[in-house]
Formats: structure tokens, C-alpha cells, sequence
């Protein structure tokens, strides 16, 4: 069974006078363990296929399976409970809570899913230590370098056992080095724990890292395909 | 939703993480909640006074006052004369079944002089009865006798100012002291008393026979005659009754036919120690209402920095709800900050308002009162401030779109 299935996924915003169409009819399908790049310039609805896909929103019409159970009908507080199970967000500008340590910052979504206090600091830890930041478990935010803070905020999509991870620009606010670290780190999870990954990017060198490439232009997929025919030459070997 | 232990957690740990936005708005809560306390306190304070100040002058006591003489067709001035006497006086205690004890008064400043020491103070004649009525023990020496009385003996009795004044440590008692350049012997002292209801030092006074006061010391044009009578009735049931006897006796003994020629007037104190007691519960209310206003603002104050904070806060909120906080989780976090803003705010101005009451009564004299309702009152008014005012900012902020507040810059 598919981790993720799309079926003409349609989102409509209706701004009074306008109705702008977002997506125009997404079907898309992804199996547990894949890594895939979302591609698209801004304005082609790459956004709000995140969003939809993350549970943040509900598609206007159509079907999404996620791991099984339909999320395209459910409501506010039954997305948020499915978001705390499955899904991981990374973000561009690391959303992390300030003046909080990366502990506790991690601990979040295990406190809104009822885990006690013990456990949750003994999995934030480990999962602060699965992505190399073992030590600096009580520094804030503020204390940490922007590749630092990207890894707690991975560390927190990792925590709840999510078997998937959305990374939206991950690597938008690094610099060429830490962002090769970060999506090693991202490279890594998806083959040594199996975490299915998808990553919206607008840079080539970062898509690179996936696997799927599926490109996304005026509310529709463009194009869906593997990442060795975009880049035969360059990524041999690299890719397993 | 989740465990209330864990969101009282987070409320806990996002209010320690902004101390200083904490602190101001329970400010507001603080400021109103002492004013509460302290209002009452006051309130209180001027109840229980008036209630000290009704048994200091008393218990049971009734006054009859001079009014009035007619003399020859012509009616003089309020207590121009003095129309009451001390056959009066006696005549009131012997004849009224309802009274214990009456007492001709007169009083005036004097100057006192022992050794080289000198000192003011205000002088009361009594035929001794003063400190029955007053219940006024003495702490050394003796009451006037009977004889003292009659023979207008040069004794007197202190006050524990005068005493302090003049004998600092020595032993009065026995001693001759000069009131008005008239030497009077000390053959009693009085208990220390303290203040009454008007700041007055009851203390600084010097009590002598009626008749020596009259004869000797203040040369009183009208001999005999007093414009004040003091009396104690038998008891609290008893106080209408002798009112009444008073007034019959003395109706006959002045010839007194309508009581328009009244030349006297009798007073209940308790009467008039009611409507004051009346009147300082209506000044209390009052308080209490302004001081209620002031923790309305404190309220409306948290309403308002719960609202600002949740703005501030929408990246924060998005956050939450992007790992998985649920509405409940989010209404429940922010209700929670403001309850617990309330209630550190209501236990701050709680002792805010018990110091400010304790200043109050130090500085400015006048008593306060603390009372166990008024904390509770205002303890619980500040709870319903927190749930009443905090319910809209929290909803607010449960009810935000995540994608909004996480793109919320």
C-alpha cells in the first residue's frame, strides 16, 4: 500500500471576487521509504500541495490516502492529531520555539501526544543525539548556528516516530556547506531509517539528494520522474 | 486534549520565559486586587473603631444635656445656664430604677506643675462615678470617696500621659502636684486607654471631685449646676426605660409641662453609635465598589496583553499546531496563562493591599482591618477575572490557521 495517494487533488481559494484554482487535478502516489523533491517556481501551486499534503488544509475536492485513511474530509483537530503521527515538518526559517532549549523544542510534539515527561526527554534526547547534536540539548535557539538549529528542528520532525517528513526549503537560509550536511543528514535518515522524505526545493544541487523528482506548474505535475535520468552523469555512484 | 498537568506546564514555562510581560500584566490585577484588600481593610477598620469607640464611652451609656433655661419669660441660649445640677445628678441615680450610675461633668484645660516639671491638659470633674461608667480601671491608688466629694477634697486622679509627663518613673501616688496654682494631692491612676475613634489621647487627662473643679479650680460662675450628666443604665434592655425615667424626673423637678419648654435633653449613644456604625458600612461599600472598578481595569488590562501576545505569538501558535496541538490544546494553554496571571496577581496584591493596610493604619492612624473574606473575596474575583477575561485571547489564538500563523512573519 502507497504511504501517499493523491487523487485529483483540486483547491480552490475563493476570494470573494476571484476564485483562484491552486491545483487544477493532482494525482500523485508515494510509497514508504522514497525521497522526493517537489520542484516548481512560485505561483505553481508547489505551496499549497505541501500544505495539503503536510494535513495543514483539506483539498477542495478529491482524494488523499494518507498511510490508508482518508485526511482530504477531516477536521481541524483530527488533522492535527494525524499530523503528530505521520508527519515531520522542516521548514526554511527552522520555526523553532525561542528562548526554549533544543530539548524541549524537540519534547513539543511529543506533548501533544500524551507521551509523560520522562519518556519525552529520553526520545528527544535520542533524537537529538541521531542528528549529531548530543551536548547542546540545553542551548536555545538563539545559541545555535543556522545548520544547528535545522538539525533540532529535523530532530523534532524525527521524535514522534513520523514515518514521514516534510521539508519545505530546508536548506533555503544555509550557507553551500551546511546545506550539503543538512541534506546528508536528510540522505541518511531515508536509508538507514527507512523515513520517507519530501522536499520542496528550487535548487537543482539540493534536489540532487532525492531520488523522485515531480514538477509541479500552474496547479498540475508536469513531469514525475526518477532522478537518475535528470542527472545520469553527475549523480552515478552517488545514488543508490 | 492533553493531560491539564502538562498544559499548565507550558503555560508555566511560557510565562517564566517572558518575566517581564508576566509581571505587567498581572500588574493590572495586582494593583486591583490590593486595592480590594486594602479598601476593605479600611472599611473594616472604621467599623471596628466606631464599635471600640461606643464601649470606650461606654457600654449603656446615656447623656443628658442642658438646654435651654427660661427665665423670666425669656428664653436664653442652649446651655447659656446650666440647667442641670447635681442634686439632679443624685436624683437620677437614686430614683430611676433603670440606672446604675450618674455622673455630673464638667471639664476644662488646665495647667499642672510637680516639681519642675509643668504640663497642659484637659481636667474632668466627677462625683467619681466616671470610671464605672467608662470602664476605666484604675492601675494604682483609689477612686474619689464620697467625702471627697462633699468636702470639694484637693485630690485627683491621672491619666497615664500626664503621669509620664510629670513623673516620668516616680511613683504619683501620694505625691502634691499644682493644678492651677492649686495644690492637689495624686491619690489615683488610671489604666492606660489609648486613642479613641478621633485620634484623641485619652490618656492625657486629669480627673478631679465636681465640686473641687467647680470651687477651686475653674471658678465656675455657676456653682452647682453642670451641663452635662453622664448616665450608665442598669443594662442594654434597659437603656429605652431609663431614657424615659430620666425624663419624667427631671420633668418634675424642673416643673417642666410640654416638652417644648424642655430644659434639657437626654441622648442614647447607642442610638447615635448605630447610625454611625451605618454610615462608615455605607463608606466601606463604597470603597469596596471603587476598588471592584479598579480590578475590572485590571482584568480588562489582561485581556489586553493576552490579545497583543497572542499576535505576537501567531508564529509560535502555528508551530504548535503544525506538531500536532489540537484547539483544545491552544485554548486550554493561553486560559491557563491567564488564570495563573490572575491568580499570582490576586496573591501579590493580596499582600500589596495587607502591607498597604498595615502602613495605612501605622501612618496615617487609622485603622485597618484585614479580613479573611475580604482575601478570599478578592481571591476569587481574581480567578473569575482570569477565566472571563482570558477566554477571548485564548480562543482567538485556537482558532488561528495554522498555515497563517506559520507563515505569520
Amino acid at each position: 500500500m502507497a504511504l501517499i495517494e493523491l487523487r485529483d487533488i483540486r483547491k480552490i481559494y475563493d476570494l470573494g471576487e476571484v476564485r483562484v484554482e491552486a491545483l487544477r487535478g493532482v494525482s500523485l502516489s508515494m510509497e514508504k521509504g522514497e525521497f522526493v523533491a517537489v520542484m516548481g517556481p512560485s505561483g505553481s501551486g508547489k505551496s499549497t500541495l505541501m500544505n495539503i499534503l503536510g494535513c495543514l488544509d483539506v483539498p477542495s475536492s478529491g482524494s488523499y490516502l494518507l498511510d490508508g485513511r482518508d485526511v482530504s474530509n477531516m477536521g481541524k483537530d483530527d488533522l492535527a492529531q494525524v499530523r503528530g503521527q505521520f508527519i515531520g515538518f522542516v521548514f526554511q526559517g527552522f520555526n523553532l520555539l525561542s528562548r526554549t532549549s533544543a530539548l524541549e523544542n524537540v519534547e513539543l510534539p511529543l506533548l501533544y501526544m500524551g507521551v509523560p515527561r520522562q519518556e519525552r526527554a529520553k526520545r528527544a534526547l535520542d533524537a537529538l543525539r541521531l542528528v549529531g547534536l548530543e551536548g547542546r540539548e540545553h542551548h536555545e535557539p538563539k545559541q545555535l548556528s543556522g545548520g544547528q538549529q535545522q538539525r533540532v528542528a529535523i530532530a523534532r520532525a524525527l521524535v514522534g516516530g513520523a514515518p514521514l517528513i516534510l521539508a519545505d526549503e530546508p536548506t533555503g537560509n544555509l550557507d553551500t556547506k551546511t546545506s550539503d550536511e543538512i541534506m546528508d543528514l536528510f540522505e541518511n535518515l531515508n536509508r538507514t531509517k527507512g523515513i520517507t522524505i519530501i522536499l520542496v526545493t528550487h535548487e537543482p544541487d539540493v534536489a540532487r539528494y532525492s531520488r523522485r523528482v515531480v514538477t509541479v506548474r500552474d496547479g498540475l505535475i508536469v513531469s514525475d520522474e526518477p532522478m537518475e535520468k535528470r542527472t545520469e552523469i553527475e549523480k552515478e555512484g552517488e545514488c543508490a | 486534549m492533553i493531560a491539564p498537568s502538562a498544559i499548565l506546564g507550558i503555560a508555566r514555562k511560557s510565562l517564566r520565559t517572558n518575566k517581564m510581560r508576566s509581571l505587567l500584566t498581572a500588574l493590572g490585577i495586582i494593583i486591583g486586587v490590593a486595592a480590594v484588600v486594602a479598601m476593605f481593610a479600611i472599611g473594616t477598620g472604621a467599623n471596628k473603631k466606631v464599635a471600640e469607640h461606643i464601649s470606650s464611652m461606654g457600654s449603656n451609656l446615656l447623656i443628658v444635656r442642658s438646654g435651654s433655661t427660661t427665665s423670666g419669660g425669656q428664653r436664653m441660649g442652649m446651655g447659656a445656664t446650666p440647667s442641670l445640677t447635681f442634686a439632679d445628678a443624685e436624683a437620677i441615680q437614686k430614683e430611676c430604677p433603670a440606672v446604675a450610675l450618674a455622673d455630673p461633668s464638667a471639664s476644662g484645660a488646665v495647667q499642672v506643675v510637680y516639681g519642675n516639671m509643668n504640663w497642659s491638659t484637659r481636667s474632668e470633674g466627677t462625683n467619681g462615678g466616671l470610671l464605672a461608667i467608662q470602664e476605666w480601671p484604675l492601675g494604682a491608688g483609689r477612686n474619689f470617696t464620697d467625702s471627697d466629694i462633699r468636702s470639694s477634697a484637693k485630690v485627683c486622679i491621672l491619666g497615664q500621659t500626664v503621669v509620664t509627663n510629670l513623673f516620668g518613673d516616680e511613683d504619683p501616688v501620694g505625691k502634691t502636684i499644682r493644678v492651677k496654682k492649686v495644690p492637689v494631692t495624686v491619690v489615683g491612676v488610671l489604666k492606660k486607654k489609648g486613642n479613641n475613634a478621633m485620634g484623641q489621647d485619652q490618656d492625657d487627662t486629669l480627673l478631679l471631685p465636681i465640686t473641687t473643679a467647680q470651687k477651686r479650680i475653674y471658678g465656675s460662675r455657676f456653682q452647682g449646676r453642670v451641663n452635662m450628666i453622664r448616665v450608665k443604665a442598669a443594662s442594654e434592655a434597659e437603656i429605652a426605660a431609663a431614657s424615659e425615667q430620666i425624663t419624667a424626673l427631671l420633668n418634675q423637678r424642673h416643673r417642666i409641662r410640654t416638652a417644648e419648654d424642655a430644659d434639657f435633653s437626654v441622648m442614647n449613644l447607642t442610638e447615635i453609635m448605630e447610625a454611625a456604625k451605618a454610615s462608615t458600612q455605607a463608606l466601606s461599600l463604597l470603597l469596596a465598589a471603587v476598588a471592584s472598578i479598579s480590578l475590572l481595569v485590571g482584568g480588562i488590562g489582561i485581556m489586553n496583553i493576552m490579545l497583543v501576545s497572542v499576535t505576537e505569538r501567531t508564529r509560535e501558535i502555528g508551530i504548535r499546531m503544525a506538531v500536532g496541538a489540537k484547539t483544545a490544546d491552544i485554548l486550554f494553554q493561553f486560559l491557563a496563562e491567564a488564570i495563573i496571571l490572575s491568580l499570582l496577581g490576586g496573591i501579590l496584591g493580596i499582600a500589596l493591599g495587607a502591607g498597604a493596610s498595615v502602613l495605612i493604619s501605622r501612618y496615617a492612624g487609622w485603622s485597618a482591618v484585614i479580613s479573611p473574606f475580604s482575601i478570599i473575596l478578592a481571591f476569587g474575583f481574581s480567578a473569575a477575572i482570569g477565566i472571563f477575561f482570558g477566554y477571548y485571547p485564548a480562543s482567538k489564538a485556537a482558532k488561528l490557521d495554522p498555515i497563517e500563523a506559520l507563515r505569520y512573519e
